[in-house]
């Protein structure tokens, strides 16, 4: 018995255990071992070193502007997409007629469908400073101003806009899915109650989402942390370097400059901010104890 | 308190009709019960009551007032549903204020209001607890504090002792009761349960697909049952109904011949009520087919020359078995006529058992 659990323990685990392993720490141990070496071009060892993270602290005058950016970058998408306008397109499309909330959740879903270049070349048409594009069409027939190049004078503004019109709707269907799961029974009972919309959106819709909106908030956080196609399709980290955030420049120094150690080193403290940020917000929203108890009650 | 009046409510969606023409009084501090099968348009009706339907046509008044379009939340109305809908992420003290908070209540008046509701209902030691670590009961009763606290003018009950065991159904039976002639609010209570209903309620108003069938007291609706629906939806075990034929002043049932007691002629149909049923020797002939002992009393199933009956019999336990031959007869005033064709009670008409 002891012998037949033991291989079904292998049985099950053993392929997620391998996936975990070649996937995410071996790359962790990859990637820790070059950052501590000189590794370059030629992808020759000459010595171990900690010249990389001395060169981080100390030399690299880009550093700090690149983790100025992804701190605008990260939190102004969050908070404005993924999170605030994922809830409120999730809230409203449950309020309207079921066959209207649905073609507008889809519609919203489409970019996320789309192929990442597709949607970026979207994007360059859209913004395109001549006349031609299609935001300058639209500015200069409605409100008779422009054209204007977004891409040179407000390109933080154009990577949060190309970056939440996709985010929204991981939001927008997670929260969707967790209102519909809300008893109508205390919609009803709010509204006897004497409550309003917005009374009943902030006493019961708010609080009976309350764990996917933290997870939303903490999975969102990460995932934009490192990612960065779209960025890179659409500005490609510039204007010179206005919209490198983080990530974006650990790529250009590891695979555009052949810097792989330098690379490797700076892919590194973006684990460990990933890490401290997971745990931080982790305690802040008080996760473990939606990780120990089912939170949906079934009467 | 507030004296409700439904005149030719309808509610449909689309091109289903819940509610059709429902014309209703329901005096100030009364206490009705809406009784009927499970899609009979009962719960439609209280939630128009509620303002969370709104009647497709007719009007619906509030003390002479129309509120067809008066939102839920200006109506005050308390409410206690099925699933108690207590709120799960407020402690019992915060849920039983939550209605106090949009009338604009000072906290400590609203504290002292949540304190007293949760004295009436029996829960004051229960308020910093959440729902979920109540049983069904003591969520029942806070559900109540809740729709009581705000003195609304109706209070609306929706199948509220359907998730509860039995003996603690019987306890919340008397408890709301209580509650209602303390408090003198207007009451409506939906249920398909008619021992809930004839319990609790003043008048009964028993529904089937969308209209009202029958409007009364529990004795009428037992002793004068206006359709063979009512007579047959209401009393436990059910009404024996045999059809025959009347002419002459006799009434033709399978192989009998009855006397007639009024005037009618053609298709109808003979109610009798399982305990109306007496067993002696003598009457008209029966065979016991089944004996089925129900604790305080006992059912006999009966193979009789007007096919077969059920009859109630006093007592845990009974001289009868099966295979015995007996004789039955009935009073005439305990027979209920209906005509087959329209299913309404033939008033004043009654079957007597031929003469020996």
């Amino acid at each position: 018995m002891a012998v037949r659990q033991r291989v079904n323990a292998l049985i099950f685990l053993g392929p997620a255990s391998l996936l975990l392993f070649f996937f995410f720490i071996a790359p962790v141990v990859v990637d820790l071992f070059v950052a501590f070496t000189d590794m370059g071009r030629t992808l020759k060892v000459t010595e171990f070193t900690t010249e990389n993270f001395e060169r981080m602290l100390t030399r690299d005058r880009r550093l700090s502007q690149t983790l100025a950016i992804t701190f605008v970058y990260v939190l102004s998408t969050l908070a404005v997409f993924n999170v605030t306008f994922g809830l409120i397109l999730a809230l409203v499309t449950t309020q309207v007629p079921d066959r209207i909330g649905g073609f507008f959740r889809a519609v919203w879903l489409l970019p996320r469908m789309s192929p990442s270049v597709i949607y970026a070349l979207l994007w360059a048409w859209v913004i395109d400073p001549n006349e031609r594009g299609l935001l300058n069409q639209i500015l200069m027939n409605t409100v008779g101003v422009g054209p204007i190049d977004l891409m040179n004078d407000r390109p933080m503004l154009l990577i949060v806009l190309a970056n939440g019109f996709i985010g929204a709707s991981m939001g927008m269907i997670i929260f969707t899915s967790a209102i519909r799961a809300i008893p109508q029974h205390l919609f009803y009972a709010a509204a006897a109650d004497g409550a309003g919309r917005l009374a009943i959106v902030w006493h019961i819709t708010l609080p009976a989402i309350r764990w996917p909106l933290s997870f939303i908030t903490v999975y969102q956080t990460l995932s934009l942390l490192v990612s960065f196609e779209y960025i890179w399709l659409i500005t490609d980290g510039g204007p010179f370097y206005d919209t490198t955030v983080y990530a974006l420049y650990v790529y250009k120094r590891a695979f555009e400059n052949g810097q792989y150690a330098y690379g490797a080193a700076l892919a590194l403290v973006l684990v460990a901010i990933g890490i401290a940020l997971a745990l931080l917000m982790w305690r802040f929203f008080d996760m473990k104890r939606l990780l120990q108890q089912p939170r949906i009650e079934v009467h | 308190m507030a004296r409700i009046e439904l005149r030719g409510i309808r509610k449909q969606w689309g091109a289903v009709v819940a509610v059709e023409d429902m014309n209703l009084v329901i005096e100030d501090g009364e206490f009705v019960a809406i009784l009927g099968p499970s899609g009979c348009g009962k719960s439609t009706t209280l939630f128009m009551l509620a303002g969370i339907y709104m009647p497709t046509a007719g009007d619906l008044l509030f003390d002479g007032a129309r509120v067809n379009e008066v939102e839920a939340k200006d109506r005050n109305v308390g409410i206690v549903f099925q699933s108690y809908a207590l709120y799960p992420h407020m402690n019992v003290k915060r849920n039983i204020m939550f209605p106090l908070k949009f009338k604009g209540v000072p906290r400590e008046e609203a504290e002292r209001l949540a304190l007293e509701a949760a004295r009436m209902v029996r829960v004051e030691e229960l308020l910093e607890r959440m729902p979920a670590q109540l049983s069904g009961g003591q969520q029942q009763r806070v559900a109540l504090a809740r729709a009581l606290v705000k003195k609304p003018q109706l209070l609306l009950l929706d199948e509220p002792l359907s998730n509860l065991d039995a003996a603690l159904r019987l306890s919340m039976r008397s408890e709301i009761k209580r509650l209602q002639r303390e408090t003198g609010i207007t009451t409506v209570l939906v249920t398909h349960d008619q021992i809930e209903a004839t319990t609790m309620a003043d008048r009964i108003v028993v529904m089937r697909t969308g209209r009202i069938e029958q409007i009364g007291t529990a004795e009428d609706l037992y002793r004068r049952p206006d359709s063979l629906f009512v007579a047959s939806f209401i009393g436990a075990p059910p009404i024996n109904l045999v059809e025959g034929e009347a002419a002459d002043g006799r009434l033709r049932v399978g192989e009998l011949t009855l006397e007639l007691r009024g005037d009618v002629a053609g298709a109808v149909v003979l109610g009798l009520r399982p305990e109306s049923i007496a067993l002696d020797g003598a009457g008209i002939p029966a065979r016991v087919v089944d004996v089925e002992p129900m604790g305080r009393e006992t059912l006999l199933l009966l193979d009789t020359p007007m096919g077969p009956l059920r009859v109630l019999q006093g007592g845990a336990s009974v001289p009868y078995r099966e295979g015995d031959q007996l004789g039955l007869t009935f009073a005439p005033q305990d027979s209920i006529l209906f005509d087959r064709e329209t299913e309404r009670r033939l008033a004043d008409v009654h079957a007597a058992p031929p003469k020996a």
